[in-house]
């Protein structure tokens, strides 16, 4: 790793503040001018670093999600009432429902939806 | 597709013009869990009751697959001949309060099922390109002033069927037409019942169905823009949901405009479908491997193992029945019915397989049949077509054969239903004849003038006094067939 | 090293065998909080009654002569990640400030019902994203040993929590080196199991691919004995580990016994810091005398290169963020934690994100939505998996002529807060030990000495999956082996 330096922050990368804003908008964040630049420039910083990753060559190389092939994990159908009992069942719904920051008539309250996603 | 749908699928559009229409149906799983975590899957029930921190998304819970989810989803893509293999889950991510974690599970470019076919009745074959599993969202309800979506006011979200299993069964887009999308929506529906996979209840919202419509100009090869249209509620909408678009796409053509894709929403008030989001602005899903979840590799003895258990699908039910000489539509309804074993073991039995089928169609209710003796029902058959009992007769021996149990001929005897030899029934006719001579006339005269409607009347004017006479065990068509033998010689 | 009376092996002892009482033990314990913890801030929560309760129940248990398990009266401090029913449990966010679990993790489970007394939940960098306890919205954890210095992080709350002696040892959640890299600072042992050896249910998801839950403790047998508590399947995890691990308390009495005579040790040349501006010098010196005191201990030691281990920090900053930007995604003010109004749901959702994440939340999220975004994920991350594909396979062919790799835990010693402000600066503290979350394999970090301000130098030791005896038993010879510091544990600067 002789060749390889801490990476530095100064960078010409290209992403820019019109990338942020979107990908803000994309994670339900809302950012001001001000952050919208810190981030611009420290995102890019780390997009920088990434390129790093071009050095090896992949082509032939498979993704791998996950450490270990693990495959067909699964578990039986069979209802919490039955695995817990019915008590406890009853217990972490109402402790569940319990956190909602605004409940009515058992369900969770929030603001009028727009449209179908957000 | 028979001829005469094709000629009104192809009138549906003004000439030049075919619909491609491809199919994205959504079915909950019959389980007795949700897709990842142990809270019920059940339909209905107080809100936010089959929840339980897994399927709420609570920080800290992970997901786990439920086995008969997937055991299920194999049963349909082997019963829609499927290639079964090895997927993975993936995350779909995108804002929204029904969906506890705001992202979906789903299956993404490695579904369990690809690239099978669905043969409908009318013959025709329709390429499946996939049939993945993911898990539902919870449904949120808008309280309001005027309980319209854009009036201030609120939501109030219920969980209960976050998470619940589905299968998503995506058609390649080979529909011709509506008429043929409701046909491939019946036999489809009809395969998941079949299986054991799902209640297929549109109503209940356990099987809903998105249709992708898009038109080309007759014969062209070329797959124009789609629009995808949701919020079809019924095999009604859905015909006339296709229809309505099919046609804003051909008139945009014609202006020389084009549609673009997005989603629509049918109206069924307006007998419309409506713009929603375009796909430009529409979500960047991102979706990737869910890291909580491993992939599903079946082995080949698990994908056997679900084969030789399968039970008879649909085509081939209808084919058992046809192959004895059933009429393809009567023996359709008795699948449909799910009372075409019933049906099958009587006409083994003997049985005339059209009066069987006429009983199944009309004189059974689904649930009292399971009480039914296939060979007691044969032989209730073989009565009436002996004209041992009347038509009348056997029907009402059928209704308690479902209600005691007991065979026909002991119910036929208990009731005193013998059928009249012919020889009486002649008698009987002939003195009729001879009270009622004024009739009588009418009944030749028309019979001579050809005149249907008066004949008609007349001979149901004898029918009822003969019924009326013997208490109802005259058998109908035998009168009617001494009336027509007498009628000529009088002529 | 441990003395007899913070030991939590010799905690667990007495206490089995009725010499000490469990209350005595936790007031103990507590009394250190309620004198230290208001200037460490360790703690977000501190469970006084809880645990009184819990050590009140082994009391009674030993004195009904029932099976007291493992960890008997051993105080526990647990990293404000893992739920526990009815105990707040907040990631050190705004987000969850006053979140109530209705279950605990698996790996609380375990460790209630091996007789440990939890005593509290520790500050961490806010949903763990750090490397110094700086990021957490409660205020900064300080570094017990010198409180001008960071803790390190994200764990930074319990490695201070052992590090004061505000509880005998802790679990904290290690995603890029979030255990190794405070255990190094805090002069403490730090282990993160192999992927999959501990279950992960009920541990609040940072990158889900990464995260390992893992013990720190003063000595190897203690961690030794934390560790075989909490590993093992769980059905509720699907990336839980099927086979069983051997029992490393086994593996450390089998050290101490035997030696590791024969055992191959390798030296990470991309790993060891020679050569770079970033490594203090006393740090790579560490590695290299660590190294050879093993040979010296028995082991057969060699260099070894691998190439793609200077990939792991680009590739970790790509599938990290991406898997958090997901897993982040659901705190959205409807079914729990912070709510800010709106006029509509997506803004009520924006508002209550905006306020509950602090700056290195937003920003990973950020990253991570860009990286997995329409027409950036094959060149972002889709690239960095196929990069911990490569590494899993250098590692993999290493493996096969090693039993052990070593390197230094972290470049530097604890850093004075501020210090690296800027996030790049703060990512590389990382560089050593991300490449083990990437390829899952298991790793831990033992005190060797004294670097830079007479702070404590971590020392890593890396295994293969389901390694960790090998791994533990060369831990008990560095141990041994480690200059005297005269550090004592609860002793301050
Ligand atoms: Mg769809
Ligand atoms: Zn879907």
């Amino acid at each position: 790793m002789s060749d390889s330096q801490p990476p530095s922050n100064e960078s010409g990368h290209t992403l820019t503040a019109d990338d942020v804003a979107k990908v803000a908008q994309l994670a339900l964040l809302e950012v001001s001018d001000a952050e919208l630049d810190r981030f611009t420039g420290q995102l890019g910083a780390v997009l920088d670093l990434a390129a790093e990753l071009n050095q090896f060559d992949t082509d032939d190389v498979a993704p791998t999600a996950h450490p270990f092939g693990l495959f067909n994990v699964f578990r039986d159908d069979v209802p919490v009432d039955e695995i817990e009992g019915a008590e406890r069942a009853v217990e972490l719904r109402a402790e569940a429902l319990a956190a909602g920051p605004e409940i009515e008539d058992n369900q969770y309250k929030v603001p009028p939806a727009l449209g179908e996603a957000l | 597709m028979t001829a005469t749908q094709r000629s009104t699928e192809e009138d549906l559009l003004p000439d030049g013009w075919e619909m491609v229409i491809g199919l994205e149906v959504h079915a909950e799983l019959a389980t007795r869990t949700k897709m990842f975590s142990p809270a019920a899957n059940e339909f209905g029930g107080e809100p936010n009751t089959n929840i339980h921190p897994v399927c709420l998304g609570l920080p800290g819970t992970l997901p786990v697959v439920n086995r008969k989810a997937v055991e299920l989803s194999i049963r349909i893509g082997l019963a829609l001949d499927c290639t079964v293999g090895r997927c993975v889950w993936a995350r779909k991510n995108y804002f929204y309060p029904d969906m506890p974690k705001d992202y979906q599970i789903s299956q993404y470019d490695l579904p369990l099922n690809s690239d099978g076919q669905l043969e409908l009745p009318s013959g025709a074959v329709i390429g499946i390109e996939r049939a993945h599993m993911e898990e539902d969202t919870g449904k949120s309800t808008h309280v309001g002033e005027s309980g319209r979506i854009h009036d201030a006011g609120y939501s109030l979200v219920d969980y209960n069927r976050a998470g619940v299993p589905l299968i998503e069964i995506v058609s390649r887009p080979e529909i011709t037409g509506p008429e043929q999308a409701k046909e491939y929506v019946e036999e489809l529906r009809s395969i998941l019942v079949a299986v054991g996979a799902s209640d297929g209840k549109m109503e209940e919202g356990s099987l809903r169905v998105d249709a992708n419509v898009s038109v080309r100009p007759t014969g062209a090869e070329e797959l124009r823009t789609r629009c995808e249209i949701k919020n079809v509620n019924s095999l009604r909408s859905l015909g006339r949901a296709i229809i309505f678009e099919a046609r804003r796409h051909v008139q945009l053509y014609e202006n020389g405009e084009a549609p673009r894709q997005e989603t629509r929403h049918w109206d069924e008030e307006g007998g419309r479908t409506r713009a929603g989001r375009s796909k430009e602005e529409a979500e960047d899903y991102r979706y990737f491997a869910d890291p909580d979840l491993v992939p599903i590799d079946p082995s080949q003895e698990w994908i056997d193992e679900i084969r030789a258990a399968l039970p008879a699908l649909p085509k081939d039910r209808r084919d058992a029945l046809t192959g004895h000489g059933a009429d393809p539509a009567a023996a359709a309804t008795a699948v449909n019915r799910g009372l075409d074993g019933l049906a099958l073991s009587a006409i083994e039995n003997g049985a005339d397989a059209e009066r069987v089928l006429t009983h199944i169609a009309h004189n059974l209710a689904v649930d009292g049949a399971d009480n039914l003796d296939a060979g007691n029902f044969a032989e209730l058959v073989k009565m009436e077509t002996s004209n041992a009992l009347t038509s009348t007769q056997a029907k009402q021996v059928l209704a308690e054969m479902v209600e005691t149990g007991n065979d026909p001929a002991a119910i036929a005897t208990a009731h005193g239903f013998e059928a009249m030899d012919t020889g009486e029934l002649e008698a009987l006719v002939d003195s009729l004849i001879a009270d009622h001579s004024d009739e009588w006339q009418r009944f030749v005269a028309a019979g001579q003038a050809d005149d249907q409607k008066e004949r008609k009347k007349m001979q149901g004017f004898f029918t009822g006094q003969i019924m009326k006479a013997t208490k109802g065990q005259a058998d109908g068509a035998a009168v009617n067939k001494l009336l027509s033998t007498k009628a000529g010689q009088a002529s | 090293m441990t003395s007899e009376l913070t030991s939590a092996t010799a905690i667990a002892r007495d206490v089995a065998a009725g010499s000490r009482t469990a209350v005595s033990v936790a007031e103990e314990y507590l009394a250190r909080i309620s004198e230290r913890d208001g200037e460490i801030h360790a703690f977000n929560t501190v469970m006084a009654d809880d645990a009184l309760a819990q050590a009140t129940a082994v009391d009674e248990a030993v004195a009904a002569g029932h099976d007291v398990g493992p960890l008997a009266g051993v105080p526990i401090a647990l990293k404000d990640n893992m739920c526990t029913r009815g105990v707040r449990t907040t990631c050190s966010s705004k987000m969850l400030e006053n979140w109530v679990p209705p279950y605990d993790a698996a790996a609380v489970e375990k460790l209630r019902s091996a007789g440990a007394v939890a005593v509290g939940k520790t500050n961490l960098d806010e949903f763990a994203m750090g490397s110094s306890t700086e990021n957490s919205a409660f205020g900064p954890t300080l570094n017990p040993l010198d409180p001008t210095r960071v803790p390190g992080g994200s764990s930074g709350g319990s490695a201070a929590a052992v590090a004061a002696g505000f509880s005998a040892v802790s679990l904290g959640s290690d995603t890029g080196g979030s255990i190794r890299q405070p255990a190094a600072l805090c002069g403490l042992v730090g282990v993160k199991p192999t992927y999959g050896a501990v279950s992960r249910y009920g541990l609040i998801a940072f990158a889900s691919s990464l995260d390992q839950i893992g013990p720190f403790a003063h000595d190897v047998a203690d961690a030794a004995a934390v560790f075989d508590v909490i590993a093992g399947h769980d059905g509720r995890d699907s990336t839980s580990i099927p086979e069983q691990l051997p029992s490393m308390s086994d593996a450390v009495a089998a050290s101490i016994a035997d030696g590791i005579d024969g055992l191959r040790v390798g030296l990470v040349t991309e790993l060891s810091g020679r050569g770079l501006d970033a490594f203090e010098p006393e740090v790579v010196a560490a590695g290299a005398a660590a190294a050879d005191a093993l040979a010296a201990a028995g082991a057969k030691v060699d260099e070894v290169s691998i190439p793609t281990a200077v990939a792991g920090l680009s590739a970790y900053y790509m599938i990290a963020p991406a898997e958090a930007s997901s897993n982040l995604a659901r705190y959205d003010g409807v079914r729990y934690g912070l709510r800010e109004p709106g006029p509509n749901t997506a803004s009520m959702m924006a508002a209550s994100r905006t306020a509950g994440f602090g700056d290195e939340v937003k920003r990973r999220i950020m990253l991570g939505t860009y990286a997995l975004s329409a027409g950036y994920y094959d060149a972002f991350y889709g690239k960095a998996q196929r990069i911990r594909t490569l590494m899993i396979q250098e590692f993999d062919r290493v493996y096969a002529d090693f039993d052990v790799l070593i390197s230094p835990t972290s470049p530097c010693v604890a850093f004075e807060f501020g210090a690296k402000a800027d996030p790049l600066t703060m990512y590389y503290n990382d560089v050593c030990t991300i490449p083990s979350n990437l390829t899952g394999h298991p790793a831990m970090s033992i005190p060797f000495g004294l670097g830079a301000h007479s702070m404590p130098v971590g020392v890593q030791l890396m295994a293969p999956a389901m390694g960790e005896a090998d791994m533990f038993r060369a831990a008990v010879a560095l141990e041994a082996a480690a200059p005297q510091t005269g550090r004592e544990p609860g002793a301050s600067s």
